[in-house]
């Protein structure tokens, strides 16, 4: 079982977040929870059942965790196709995900969007987008939408080190500040964009400096850590609900696998990589937790073991599930029924 | 019923909507003290004020995906684009978002945004001011495209673009707002995807959409006088679009011209001729033919904005001509 610490909470001794023993643990499970199923997607790419592109979180679980454990549920998600993370820390079904990735129909939309464009909408997870920064003005409009209803309801937006240098990362956040807009911006710097390194192509490296440009409250955050990371997105969190406007968060983290399944990382070096995983944020979570006595070498394993199950039970899902029917092809496309052509010989 | 322009039918569908419908707000650049560049929401900040009306920067992808997510959380927001040209820049948001988010979802999403805009060229706006791009929206699925050519038109499709669950592409042309013709002062909707008889005619049918309308109606009359009776038809939206109405036209007349101000390499025209040919192929008498614009940037200089654009007498004399036999 769980052990108390010795003299008050991990929490009260060192991050101050409000945070019980048991959510301070479930932090950790989370994040392997989601390492594991990552690996398990792996796996499934390298044996065929997944195809198109898998961007694996493997390494980043620090910030989704962190960030998303420090939401209201019903807050809103927007997320860029980097995403597996997202939806499982906010509790997405990792069965209906893992379907997902298979093209399957008992995926989270039906095996029309696949690993880039998860999205449940009963969870307020409004969606994985594959265009870079694309997904930040959407972020902002169901942001006006609550701040237009008069509700408590934020916008968190997560997006990479990459969108930074789009035009519509510099639209979002003018336009957030300006109309003071309940959105919190989580840039996840993991120092690359595909294999182009930040420095080489931003005229800024710390990310978190372009939004003082536009008057918006902003921070760093060790990513790999993932209680500062809560702590952070519990405070930002706060800071916009309260209607003072939008915040910014650059959470500082590493990809510890490439970029997708086809990225033969010809652009960094093996130390890096190795003096990164030193850094692990499950690895590092479990050492504090174990030195601070909160768990137990027995209780880790029975945690690995819980995630193991998880993530062989989501592919055994996702492999029995059946495909979309070709019946279904045309319908969605408008929301009134409304049908295009369907191609007759295709 | 009163005789009012394109802008005041505008207007009308708009405040309706505006004192009818909580859920509806409106996002553009300078709709709000400056009155709308075309003047279609003058006073309205005044009336209804910033929540309802706001002044937007000059950020067309931001404004847009903005509506499309507050689309997305239950509201129904109208974005005015300024014109066609500055869509542009949100293209990316119409085409990678607003058109696909609701397929992508499996059916959890709606946006039921409007995006109106002007189009069309003929004020002497140049290049950049004059395009007509509405065949890159209609060949979208997952979009609505809405092209008013009168008054009556204006009123009675925007009120329908706002019963949407969809996304809709609301273009209204340039050189129409000061004109004017008979609208109810009730409410009404226009269907979506029925195209109207404009004039009816037995000989040739001249297709049109927003302005080329009326020049298609103004040929009509020329070639009357040349003892051509020409059916016109006012296609009212581009998607969904009328096949069977365009169908009947030329299954009556066995001829038809498509007129239309874009560019004709891969313009709308060719999709028509396209429909016209699978579902009409043994009607026909003669070459379904387009009156476009000239494939050139838009000049300025009015001498040469004309001659790139397509003018009655030269549909008048297409029509004659296929009439007669003869095609180009
Ligand atoms: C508008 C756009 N341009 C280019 C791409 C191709 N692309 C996909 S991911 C990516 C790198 C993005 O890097 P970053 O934002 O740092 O996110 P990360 O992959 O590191 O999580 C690029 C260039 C794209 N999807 N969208
Ligand atoms: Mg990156």
């Amino acid at each position: 079982m769980m052990r108390q610490g010795k003299s008050g909470t991990l929490t009260q001794r060192h991050d101050g977040t409000g945070l019980s023993d048991e959510q301070v643990i479930g932090l950790l499970h989370k994040m392997m929870e989601i390492r594991r199923f990552e690996e398990k997607a792996a796996e499934m790419y390298a044996r065929g059942k997944i195809h198109g592109f898998l961007h694996l979180y493997i390494g980043q679980e620090g910030v989704a965790t962190g960030a998303i454990s420090a939401l209201r549920p019903d807050d809103y998600i927007v997320s860029h196709y980097r995403e597996h993370g997202h939806a499982l820390a906010r509790g997405l079904d990792p069965k209906r995900i893992m379907a997902e990735l298979f093209g399957k129909e008992t995926g989270v939309t039906g095996g029309r969007g696949g690993s880039m464009h998860l999205f449940d909408v009963s969870k307020s997870f409004m969606g994985g987008y594959a265009i870079v920064a694309g997904h930040m003005p959407l972020a902002c409009g169901l942001a006006l939408a609550e701040q237009y209803k008069g509700t408590e309801r934020i916008a968190a937006n997560f997006l990479g080190d990459g969108a930074v240098n789009e035009g519509e990362f510099h639209e979002a956040l003018n336009l957030a500040s300006v109309w003071k807009l309940p959105v919190l911006f989580v840039v996840e710097n993991n120092f690359y964009g595909m294999g182009t390194a930040v420095q080489r192509v931003s005229a800024t490296v710390e990310v978190y400096k372009r939004a003082a440009a536009y008057g918006i409250h902003s921070e760093q955050v060790d990513g790999m850590d993932v209680l500062a990371t809560h702590e952070a997105v519990a405070r930002l969190a706060q800071r916009v609900r309260s209607g003072d406007g939008p915040a910014f968060l650059e959470a500082i983290c590493y990809r510890f696998r490439g970029h997708s399944m086809a990225d033969p990382e010809f652009y960094r070096k093996k130390e890096e990589i190795e003096r990164w995983r030193a850094l692990d944020p499950i690895e590092q979570m479990k050492r504090r937790l174990l030195a601070d006595g909160l768990i137990s070498g027995d209780d880790v394993a029975r945690m690995q073991a819980e995630v193991d199950r998880t993530a062989t039970e989501a592919a055994e899902f996702a492999e029995q599930s059946a495909f979309p029917s070709r019946e279904s092809l045309m319908r969605d496309v408008y929301a009134d029924g409304a049908r295009g052509e369907e191609a007759p010989h295709a | 019923m009163p005789d009012i322009t394109y802008r005041e039918a505008l207007r009308q569908a708009l405040r309706y909507q505006l004192e009818h419908d909580e859920r509806v707000f409106l996002m553009g650049e300078d709709i709000g003290a400056y009155g709308g560049s075309y003047a279609v929401t003058k006073g309205f900040l005044e009336e209804f004020g910033e929540r309802r009306v706001k002044d937007t920067p000059i950020s067309e992808s931001v404004v847009v995906g903005a509506g499309i997510g507050a689309a997305m959380a239950g509201l129904k927001p109208m974005v005015e684009l300024m014109t066609i040209n500055f869509s542009l820049l949100a293209i990316d948001q119409i085409v990678n978002n607003a058109s696909k988010l609701h397929y992508m979802s499996n059916g959890q999403i709606r946006v039921p945004l409007v995006m109106r805009m002007a189009g069309g060229a003929g004020s002497q706006l140049g290049a950049q001011h004059s395009h007509s791009l509405e065949s890159w929206y209609a060949h979208v699925p997952g979009l609505k495209v809405v092209v008013p050519a009168t008054p009556y038109d204006a009123k009675g499709l925007l009120m329908t673009a706002f019963e949407e669950e969809n996304p809709v592409v609301f273009i209204e042309h340039t050189a129409l707002y000061a004109s004017k013709g008979e609208v109810p002062e009730d409410v009404y909707r226009l269907p979506f995807g029925a195209a109207e008889v404009f004039r009816a005619g037995t000989d040739v049918t001249l297709i049109g959409y927003s302005g080329s309308v009326h020049q298609a109606f103004r040929a009509a009359q020329q070639l009357e006088e040349e003892g051509i009776d020409a059916e016109v038809l006012n296609l009212r939206t581009l998607r969904p679009l009328d096949v069977e109405g365009i169908v009947a036209s030329v299954r009556k007349t066995s001829r038809a011209i498509v007129i239309e101000d874009d560019w004709k390499f891969g313009g709308f025209g060719g999709e028509i001729v396209a429909l016209i040919q699978e579902h009409a192929f043994d009607y026909l008498d003669a070459p379904v033919l387009r009156c476009s614009g000239s494939d050139v940037p838009m000049p300025y200089s009015m001498a040469l904005e004309q001659a790139a654009l397509p003018q009655e007498a030269g549909i008048v004399e297409l029509a004659l001509n296929l009439c007669e036999g003869v095609t180009p």
